[in-house]
């Protein structure tokens, strides 16, 4: 039985805990948005979401980039690690959009620019998943992995870009919205506080699940050595 | 008048936003113990089958 290091446990105690003040924080210490109403608490942990997603596929493609220079196999585990969080966290930020959006857009779904490219960046990261299954040899696999992360690493700028660059209907956070913007909004200074608690809450989140992510497959590694041995 | 100058009233909405954000975390979790515990499992198995065979 593999023990669960120290570091861990703290971490998932801090975790735990800024996450309960984070639910208080957007419940009870941020005011209602006077237009949306209550669906604006959404906002804080949808935008988090995102951010935990784009800071996933960042990071595989860092791992893919060091899996290049140094064929050292903990960066391959690294990388999907930081695929399959990232793709959990963005399939949130695209539902909880789209539950926003159906009373603020009044409707579920729109091929607007931001929805669309993060979309296709979610599809991009699961063709990643699904294309390394289809590759046997190990190292080949982690090859293709690292330059797949690396090329697909691409839409996720543009995907953040894109309600700057294009015309769209999506507010943005940092910067000034366009003018066919809908559902923008002022924050206030504790709504400020709450959005800034729950990005940091989340980035606590990212670690942690990547660092247990990245266990699980080192065991799953561990296994398939084992059963290579074995076979031999 | 006072109504209409009242939030709109998308609790509903709400409800179903954070109900995915937990959902979907807590179904992710899941999915990592379960899959730690079988992969324990399999080490062990393989672990007891190279002591037989030495």
């Amino acid at each position: 039985m593999e023990s669960t290091p120290r570091w861990l446990k703290v971490l998932d105690y801090i975790t735990a805990t800024m996450f309960i003040a984070a639910i208080l924080m957007v419940f009870f210490y941020a005011p209602t948005e006077a237009v949306m109403g209550a669906v604006q608490r959404v906002f804080y942990f949808h935008v988090a979401s995102g951010w935990v997603g784009m800071l996933g596929f960042l990071t595989t493609a860092v791992a893919g980039v060091v899996y290049l220079k140094t064929s050292c196999r903990i960066w391959d585990i690294v990388g999907l690690a930081a695929v399959e969080i990232g793709i959990v966290f963005v399939f949130i930020t695209i539902v909880t959009g789209s539950i926003w959006a159906r009373p603020v857009w009044n409707t579920w779904w729109t091929w607007d620019p931001r929805l669309t490219t993060a979309a296709f960046m979610e599809l991009i990261y699961a063709a990643y998943i699904m294309l390394r299954q289809g590759i046997d040899d190990p190292d080949r696999r982690a090859r293709f992995g690292a330059v797949y992360a690396i090329i697909g690493f691409v839409s996720v700028p543009f995907t953040f870009m894109s309600a700057r660059m294009f015309r769209t209907i999506h507010p943005v956070v940092v910067g000034i919205n366009q003018p066919g913007s809908l559902g923008g909004f002022d924050m206030t200074p504790r709504m400020l506080q709450t959005f800034l608690f729950s990005l940091l809450m989340f980035t606590f989140v990212f670690a942690d699940l990547l660092w247990r992510r990245i266990r699980l497959g080192l065991l799953a590694d561990k296994a398939a050595q084992m059963k290579m041995k074995r076979n031999e | 008048m006072f109504f209409q100058n009242a939030p709109a009233n998308t609790i509903n909405y709400m409800i179903a936003g954070f109900a995915v954000i937990y959902g979907v975390m807590l179904a992710y979790l899941i999915s990592l113990v379960v899959r730690w515990k079988k992969l324990e499992r399999e080490v062990e198995e393989l672990k007891e089958i190279e002591r037989k065979g030495e």
